[in-house]
């Protein structure tokens, strides 16, 4: 029966990319790519990864179809038809190519382990020991917090360096210096008031939850990274709901510049305060006088720390789009 | 008792899974924007719904339950407001619902693929 | 599951192959983001498929539980969503930059402005 759902959904992926590739209408693609999104965090539960399942759910389905859309209100919603004369269009010479590589990738998974095979490498290396000895070591039950918090600490600190250096690029690319004076913008939702009544109740529940998944991590599916995006969404319905102008009071874009820094401050603070104590960078064990409460202080600020990182920059990004889309005219 | 609640949740989520192929059937078949909407909004919230209602039912913890019944909140709450969001959405750029003419017919020269995001 | 094979693999190929074609053959600049988003979420799907034990239950310790999913990949895919998105509105913002300079996000007419100046 699982396996039954399996491929449904597989092909329902594969469905929804064709159909990409045919729509012209960018608007439509977009609804399409969010659709894909949650095809596929529906696939990742299904694949016992729930963690997965919830970042993918809120970031592929959410933010990246707000952020696109708002692209697109810029840039012009249909595509130009592609084969008109002088254009450099060749179908059949990418069909080809595509095909090839497929058939090539495709030749080389016959060297793969079956799907669901418990001895493949991929199951064998690392990871028993993770499994087997996290429950002494770290003593959470999120195997999936303790190896992104505190096992593999330094990739996760290397992401969301990432994380903050993209959202800095995005404000050096598009930011809007020239402080025009805002023309006493009307909120493009004014006049729904179910929508803003409703959102009114739901933003306080957005954000408690967004909390709760930042500090239930260690316990159940969740941390720093889906927290963060969580949190941001509230923002992103306000700003939708009451208007920019009304948002920026609540969000000072200079605050919200310095948490972003700061939550990679306090995630570098954290490792550099372990070598203070004697260890290595990011080693938890000497934050404490016992290792198991070190590691639980550890994982609980280098959380707290993406999560502020992500919130602001996922934060920073759309407001700065936003604010581009009405410097370039409507309002709506 | 235990019975009951097992007949009880499998009816609910029957009922659940019938409303949901109705809906999508009515999303691919009902002619103007609105009415197709409303087979979404259907699925949206009284499907969900009923497929929560199942599940709380053979809920194995009072904490699941809780959870549950919060996620349910959450969809009766959302799942409206956003068909009533798109509706007015779509009043407001100019889409008529289709209507019965004077002389009882639905009037068929709106054309019916204008009303499709 | 056994008969399962290396279905997931292939569709994950025929995933990323249609991502590629975008890329390569689409003319607008967001289509072609569209399409490096599609290529990038079927890794993704690999990835996870790789990490699944037949059996094996989500990577959170509870007593009476032996078999677990792999974590490692959970955690590789978790962050690089993140940082996926990120990236994507770095690029929807190169985007926006070129539309303001040249008026247009079409890779034809962009080659052609240049060609002129």
């Amino acid at each position: 029966m699982e396996s039954f759902i399996h491929v449904i959904i597989l092909s329902m992926l594969v469905t929804t990319a064709i159909a990409i590739v045919k729509v012209k209408d960018l608007f439509a693609v977009t609804m399409l790519a969010g659709i894909y999104g949650l095809l596929s965090a529906s696939f990742f539960v299904l694949m016992d990864a729930h963690d997965v399942a919830f970042t993918e759910a809120a970031v592929g389905a959410g933010i990246s179809t707000l952020l696109i859309l708002t692209t697109l209100s810029m840039t012009g919603r249909f595509e130009k038809a592609a084969d008109t004369p002088g254009s450099n269009y060749k179908p059949a010479l990418a069909l080809a190519l595509v095909t090839l590589t497929g058939a090539l990738l495709i030749y080389g998974t016959q060297d793969m382990p079956v799907f669901g095979a418990a001895d493949a490498p991929v199951q064998t290396h690392v990871v028993p020991r993770y499994l087997n000895d996290s429950a002494a070591e770290i003593d959470i039950p999120n195997v999936v917090a303790s190896v992104l918090a505190s096992y593999r600490g330094y990739d996760t600190f290397g992401e969301v360096v990432v994380i903050f250096t993209a959202g800095i690029g995005v404000l050096a690319l598009i930011m809007s210096t020239a402080s025009k004076a805002p023309v006493a913008l009307r909120a493009s939702m004014e006049e729904h008031v179910v929508l803003r009544i409703v959102s009114k109740m739901l933003i306080p529940l957005i954000l408690i939850f967004g909390l709760y998944v930042q500090f239930h991590g260690e316990y159940g599916p969740g941390g720093g990274f889906q927290a963060g995006v969580i949190f941001a969404s509230a923002f992103f319905l306000y700003a939708m709901l009451f208007g920019l102008t009304a948002a920026r009071k609540v969000v000072n874009n200079t605050w919200v510049q310095a948490l972003a820094a700061l939550g990679v401050l306090l995630y570098g603070s954290v490792g550099l305060l372990a070598m203070i104590n004697g260890g290595n960078f990011l080693d938890y064990n000497f934050l404490a006088q016992d290792d198991v409460h070190g590691q639980h202080m550890g994982i609980l600020f280098v959380e707290l720390g993406v999560g502020i990182t992500v919130a602001s920059v996922m934060i920073i990004i759309f407001f700065t789009f936003s604010t581009r889309r009405q410097r370039d005219g409507d309002p709506d | 008792m235990s019975m009951l609640t097992t007949y009880l949740s499998w009816a609910s989520l029957v009922l659940g899974g019938f409303l949901c192929v109705s809906g999508s059937v009515g999303l691919l078949r009902f002619p103007d924007f609105f009415t197709r909407m409303h087979a979404a909004s259907v699925t949206d919230t009284l499907a969900t719904g009923m497929i929560l209602v199942g599940l709380m039912f053979q809920a194995p913890t009072w904490i699941v339950f809780g959870k549950l019944f919060m996620i349910l909140v959450f969809v009766l709450l959302t799942g409206p407001t956003a068909g009533h969001a798109l509706a007015k959405a779509a009043l407001h750029s100019g889409l008529k619902p289709l209507l019965p003419g004077k002389s009882g017919k639905i009037e068929t020269d709106a054309n019916p693929s204008t009303g499709g995001v | 599951m056994e008969f399962l094979g290396l279905f997931n693999y292939w569709v994950v190929i025929v995933l990323m192959m249609i991502g590629f074609y975008i890329v390569i053959c689409s003319n607008n600049l967001i289509k072609k983001l569209i399409g490096l988003t599609i290529f990038q979420t079927s890794v993704f799907i690999m990835y996870i498929s790789m990490g699944k034990i037949d059996g094996g239950t989500a990577p959170i310790l509870a007593e009476g539980v032996t078999l677990y999913s792999n974590p490692l990949t959970h955690v590789l895919i978790l962050t690089a969503i993140v940082v996926g998105i990120a990236t994507t509105a770095l690029g929807l913002a190169i985007v926006v930059r070129i539309k303001e300079s040249y008026g247009t996000v079409e890779e034809d007419d962009i080659h052609a402005k240049d060609k002129q100046a």
